[in-house]
């Protein structure tokens, strides 16, 4: 350690525990610059589902038998190692989901009771797919009107649209905290203070955030947070949502079965206690389990340290990416966003750069990003994407710039 | 474990004649009174097509025009199609078959880029069955 600054991450160290990085692509080692889609897992992540499934694979909650008592424990403690993650109270604020696309929709259905005609729900401009349809679909439900805070030039949310589009009809205030398509990360705190000035619900997107820095939920103030864990190396099919003790006792369940209930008749049933009454038929007890997994892998680094090594990667490759002629990145400067760079090139279809680049060994995104009111906004029908997460090194952001000038070559521009 | 063909990754699919398509599209633009005109779009990746088909008395094809906006082997697939249409009537075309398109592009395209590469000529069928449907 050199005075107060934090000692970089041993990225060699790093990639050693992810065996899917020796992989060799089209001839050239694999450069894995897609992480915004999903990132990869670690051997820890692997060998804890493999030992769950070779010692203690059984149902939770039901059996009084050794084997359903170990399962039992081990999904309860990847409870405990989330709400630990985000800094929430307990566990019982901590509901498993298979990914933020369904942690959203939980909150669209269990919060139908609070929305009625006329009133108002709040989102952004750059919101995901899955955080704008959910809320579509649960406005046109209730007569409520949807309405979204504008983005301006640079890819950042208005001040001005903030404080204009949420008033005292609004009911649901659900924004992304950093966007996956622009890379730009949101004042949520100050949002979040608007959002409950005027009495409304506040949730934050945290896909692409919880990832990627250390994110309190007390510091942030919101009542809910969603994320995916397969975006922070867990297993697919695995998502988070965090909400906020009463805010959760006050939730609807959405989906009905067994374990969510403590009591049944033929007529009637009394809910399950958090976070079980929203965790209906059986789980995705290994995939938690690897989730937890993968927590602790975070935590033995340490967030801020994961943060600090994606922002220098991200203000390097800006640095590479912005002597190439013809390039436009989207979205605003390094110091204000996650490590997502967005881009074109002049003249060349975002797919044929993925397909040039897919021969380089290299592995990025072409497309909508799952976001198209928003590349309809920035008059693009798509973009290309590179996004860093810890293994990722500058080599392979140099990789990444000599493969783009030999995009420009192919197509002579 | 290997089972990804490399023939068709990367670069291999940019020949000279695709780039030459794709930078100058043969038959590009619209035509006034055509009989057929359809659009075809592939929200994955936002190529759109749209083709305009002017039939002559006998339901030959006298006159084509497509808007093929997208990546290089759509609009490359678009340009190479329009030039074999003109004089060919609609049944002819409706017995053309996928692996003669991609024949007519004569590059190895992988599963990723084949709808791509089929985008025009789904464009051409849908085109086909919904000026037959309304006769």
């Amino acid at each position: 350690m050199i005075g107060t600054r934090m000692k970089g991450l041993d990225v060699g160290k790093i990639m050693a525990d992810f065996p899917i990085l020796n992989r060799v692509v089209n001839g050239k080692p694999l450069a894995y610059l897609d992480n915004s889609a999903t990132s990869q897992k670690p051997l820890q992540v692997m060998e804890a589902i493999s030992h769950y499934y070779a010692h203690s694979n059984s149902n939770i909650h039901r059996g009084v038998h050794q084997l359903s008592a170990e399962s039992t424990a081990a999904y309860e403690e990847a409870h405990s190692k989330a709400a630990a993650f985000i800094g929430a109270s307990s566990m019982e604020e901590i509901v498993f989901t298979k990914n933020t696309t369904e942690s959203i929709n939980l909150l669209a259905y269990g919060l139908g009771s609070r929305l009625g005609k006329g009133d108002e729900i709040v989102v952004t401009q750059m919101e995901h797919h899955s955080n704008l349809v959910p809320w579509q679909q649960a406005a046109k439900r209730a007569g409520a009107t949807l309405k979204f805070i504008e983005i301006d030039q640079k890819g950042e949310l208005k001040m001005e649209s903030i404080e204009g589009s949420i008033t005292k009809k609004t009911r649901v205030v659900s924004v992304v905290h950093a966007s996956n398509a622009l890379g730009t990360v949101n004042d949520i705190r100050m949002i979040g203070e608007v959002a409950h000035e005027n009495g409304s619900v506040f949730i934050v997107d945290g896909a692409q955030s919880v990832p990627h820095m250390p994110v309190d939920v007390k510091a942030i103030g919101c009542d809910f947070l969603a994320f995916s864990g397969h975006k922070m190396l867990g297993p697919t099919g695995t998502g988070v949502l965090f909400g906020r003790r009463d805010m959760l006792e006050e939730t609807e369940p959405f989906i009905f079965g067994g374990d969510m209930i403590r009591e049944v008749s033929f007529g009637e049933s009394r809910w399950n206690a958090l976070p079980w009454k929203f965790e209906a038929g059986t789980p995705n007890i290994s995939g938690g389990i690897g989730l937890g997994a993968a927590i602790d892998y975070l935590q033995g680094i340490g967030m801020e340290k994961i943060e600090e090594q994606e922002k220098s990667l991200t203000s390097y490759a800006f640095k590479q990416l912005e002597t190439i002629k013809g390039l436009k990145i989207y979205g605003p400067p390094p110091e204000k966003r996650i490590g997502v760079i967005s881009f074109n090139i002049s003249g060349v279809h975002a797919h044929d750069v993925a397909e040039i680049l897919n021969g380089e060994g290299i592995a990025i995104r072409g497309g909508h990003h799952c976001a198209m009111p928003l590349m309809h906004l920035l008059g693009v029908a798509g973009s290309a994407r590179a996004s860093f997460y810890l293994y990722n090194t500058r080599e392979e952001v140099d990789r990444l710039a000599a493969a783009l000038e030999k995009v420009k070559k192919i197509f002579s521009v | 474990m290997e089972a990804i063909d490399t023939n068709y990754a990367g670069e291999g699919m940019y020949r000279e004649f695709i780039l030459d398509h794709f930078k100058n599209p043969r038959n590009f633009g619209t035509l006034e009174n055509a009989e057929i005109r359809h659009r075809e779009f592939n929200p994955l990746c936002g190529d759109q097509v749209e083709i305009f088909l002017k039939l002559n008395g006998d339901g030959a094809i006298q006159d084509v025009r497509h808007t093929a906006r997208g990546c290089a082997i759509s609009v490359s697939a678009m340009s190479m199609l329009s030039e074999t249409l003109r004089g060919l009537t609609l049944r002819e075309v409706a017995g053309m078959g996928k692996e003669s398109m991609l024949g007519l592009l004569g590059i190895p395209i992988g599963p990723v880029r084949i709808k791509c590469a089929l985008l025009p000529f789904y464009a051409l069928k849908g085109g086909i069955i919904a000026y037959e449907s309304r006769k």
